[in-house]
């Protein structure tokens, strides 16, 4: 857990648009170590799947511009050649997709498309490739690997193709795997078997993963350490214990209220974060959340916060976090649940 | 804050099925037609102002069940009890009628609105359909529903494409009030919506239920949500309702082992839980082809011999707890404890 894996400097990220320049992600730093699984929450629009698909330059870059530093391997991926990107894609950094039917190939067999980057980055023949295919294919579960090897995505269940879907990924077995909402497209029973298989691979393999999401019960499952995202803006970071055991940002505390809980009071009222997420054109010019937090004052819609180290493992970035704890708590002790 | 509500069923569904015909070309050398059975053999009751919620995976026929209770679809088989008549025997203009009294919500609030209509006029048509009031009186039900549901008069003249997810529910849920109905099939109103909104249009089903004495039929795949907001539950799977309760009852003490799956499945927000997974191994069946006898056999990991032959019935338990299971079956499975033993 101690060596850095990928370091990312005040990201921004703008998109040219007919209605000028957006900045989907606004000033985003943070560090993945070794074998870490690191969660990166928010609702839609807050720029999460915009920061990973940043790391990869996924984007087309005449509609885009990236400032600041993303650092991997001690080198900075944003002044990478394409050609020289083209080469740390699906090797050292790889990505899994939400949809993996319109993520995987449907002209090629799920063997061939495991076997291509390992053709491509490790130049092993293709026979090699394919006997290395159906080792991925076994690695993630699949029953009958070396019938599963010459079918097409369209013969595989959703479960199964998401754990196609993985063993691309793995095929060169990348120090860094973005999974981008890896689950949401599945039942609940098949979503514990791809966490499960995910928690496998992160302990058998030693990769960081960044793990997007908007289910905190996800998060909460998977994850070592966690950043809330909210309108392109980091608001909060912290171990996944203490994030949930003692929330210090307005966002983070009314959205784990917010969710109906398995225990407890039923049918009560559920507390409620008012108003929508603004939209990233008309973002507030002070705090990002200062239109919906009940807390905002004259300095929370004049000036933006910073991203304020808390502890060592917890930032925030709030003006008035602490006096908010302690009134909302009055004090007494935060009751960890059972 | 339990809701009361009598114990009478509003309407009774009684072995309710749902088969769809496969495509005709290839049946015809496989020799007969093939059925995918979305809906096989449902029954439940639903009663006057309480939320029976509807649980379970995709393709487990949940939506069928609603949508086909509505009439959208037409029941294969069975019947839905509603005042004394059957819904599935009415002809169409009676049928129209008695939409009036069941609304739908549906899952998604971008392809449920016209985007060409002003929302005055999607909350109008209801009204123009059932014939209710002269042009007057309809606006004034309109601007009286939207406030309901905490939408403001100037949205009247707006369309569609100018509001956010969470107000378009809004907004499905006004077009289903403005006739004033008794029951609402809720088909996974706050699955499209993000966390912080999904709060909010909780909120509103449950307070517009207290205000308005409504029923809900609740469909979700979202146990979390169903927890709490549902009076019962009924937990479906491959077509069938395996087990059903009050939601205290199904939560706490799930007896058929689909439901202790499904329940030890879902990710808790609390990163302190430790909690034994009851792990399914492979992926639904398919329900042209569903297994023979106990449906869910081929994924159950206490899969007895008799589960792969016969059909298990719906067993009694205490408390109005109903469950579809051979290990419940007293005869069965002390029969079977016996050979394991031996």
């Amino acid at each position: 857990m101690t060596t850095e894996l990928l370091n990312v400097e005040q990201l921004r990220t703008h998109f040219y648009t007919e209605k000028g320049t957006v900045t989907a992600v606004d000033d985003v730093s943070f560090t993945i170590h070794e074998g870490e699984i690191v969660g990166l929450v928010g609702e839609s629009g807050c720029g999460k799947s915009v920061t990973s698909q940043s790391i990869m330059r996924l984007y087309d870059e005449y509609m885009v511009e990236y400032e600041g530093k993303i650092e991997f391997n001690g080198d900075n991926l944003l002044n990478y050649p394409i050609k020289k990107m083209q080469k740390i894609r699906g090797d050292a950094i790889s990505m899994i997709f939400q949809d993996p039917l319109s993520s995987l190939n449907p002209v090629f067999t799920i063997g061939k498309q495991i076997a291509e980057p390992l053709m491509l980055h490790h130049k092993k023949s293709k026979k090699e490739a394919y006997e290395r295919a159906v080792e991925l294919l076994a690695l993630t579960g699949i029953p009958s690997p070396e019938k599963r090897v010459h079918e097409y995505p369209h013969q595989l269940s959703g479960g199964m193709r998401q754990r196609a879907m993985i063993a691309v990924t793995l095929a060169c077995e990348p120090k860094l795997l973005i999974a981008d909402e890896p689950t949401t497209a599945l039942d609940v029973t098949i979503q514990a078997q791809i966490l499960n298989l995910m928690r496998d691979l992160n302990k058998k393999l030693q990769m960081g993963i960044i793990f997007i999401t908007h289910d905190l019960g996800v998060v909460a499952e998977l994850c070592d350490r966690v950043m809330v995202m909210y309108l392109g803006q980091i608001v909060e970071e912290a171990d996944v214990k203490t994030l949930f055991e003692q929330p210090l940002h307005p966002y983070t505390r009314g959205l784990i209220k917010s969710i109906p809980q398995m225990t407890g009071e039923r049918k009560s009222e559920l507390s409620v974060i008012k108003g929508n997420v603004p939209s990233l054109t008309n973002k507030p010019k002070g705090c990002r959340f200062s239109t919906r937090c009940e807390f905002a004052d004259e300095k929370c819609i004049e000036e933006m916060p910073p991203l304020k180290t808390h502890s060592d493992t917890k930032k925030v970035r709030c003006w008035h976090y602490e006096e908010i704890i302690a009134r909302e708590e009055g004090g007494h002790v935060h009751a960890s649940s059972t | 804050m339990q809701a009361q509500h009598e114990e009478t069923a509003l309407i009774q569904v009684r072995n309710m099925k749902k088969y769809y015909q496969a495509k005709k070309g290839l049946n015809k050398l496989k020799g007969g037609n093939t059925y995918v059975k979305a809906v096989d053999g449902v029954s439940f009751d639903l009663r006057k102002g309480e939320t029976y919620a509807l649980v379970g995976e995709s393709g487990c026929g949940k939506s069928t069940t609603g949508r086909t209770l509505l009439r959208l679809h037409d029941a294969t088989e069975g019947e839905a009890i509603y005042n004394g008549k059957d819904l599935f025997k009415l002809s169409n203009k009676e049928m129209n009628k008695v939409r009036k009294d069941m609304q739908m919500v549906f899952q998604d609030p971008y392809s449920s609105l016209n985007p060409r209509k002003r929302i005055g006029n999607i909350l109008e048509e209801p009204l123009n359909i059932h014939n209710i009031g002269n042009k007057s009186e309809r606006t004034d039900i309109v601007m009286e529903v939207m406030s309901k549901v905490g939408l403001q008069v100037d949205h009247y003249y707006r369309y569609p494409h100018e509001f956010s997810g969470g107000q378009r529910q809004r907004i499905g849920l006004a077009r289903a009030l403005v006739v004033d109905p008794k029951v609402i099939i809720c088909d996974e109103p706050v699955s499209a919506l993000d966390v912080s909104i999904q709060s909010q249009v909780i909120n509103l089903l449950q307070n517009l239920q207290r205000d308005l004495g409504l029923t809900y039929l609740f469909i979700s795949h979202d146990i979390s949500v169903v927890r709490h907001i549902s009076d019962r539950i009924g937990v479906m799977y491959l077509g069938n309702l395996v087990e059903e309760g009050y939601t205290d009852d199904v939560i706490e003490n799930p007896k058929h082992p689909y439901t202790k799956a499904l329940l030890s499945s879902v990710p808790l927000p609390d990163p302190n839980v430790q909690r034994e997974r009851v792990m399914l191994q492979g992926d639904i069946p398919s329900p042209l082809n569903p297994p023979s006898g106990c449906v869910f056999h081929t994924r159950c990991p206490f899969a007895m011999d008799v589960c792969k032959t016969t059909v298990p019935q719906s067993l009694n338990l205490a408390g109005n707890h109903t469950v579809r299971c051979h290990l419940h079956d007293e005869e069965i499975a002390t029969d079977e404890k016996k050979v394991v033993n031996a």
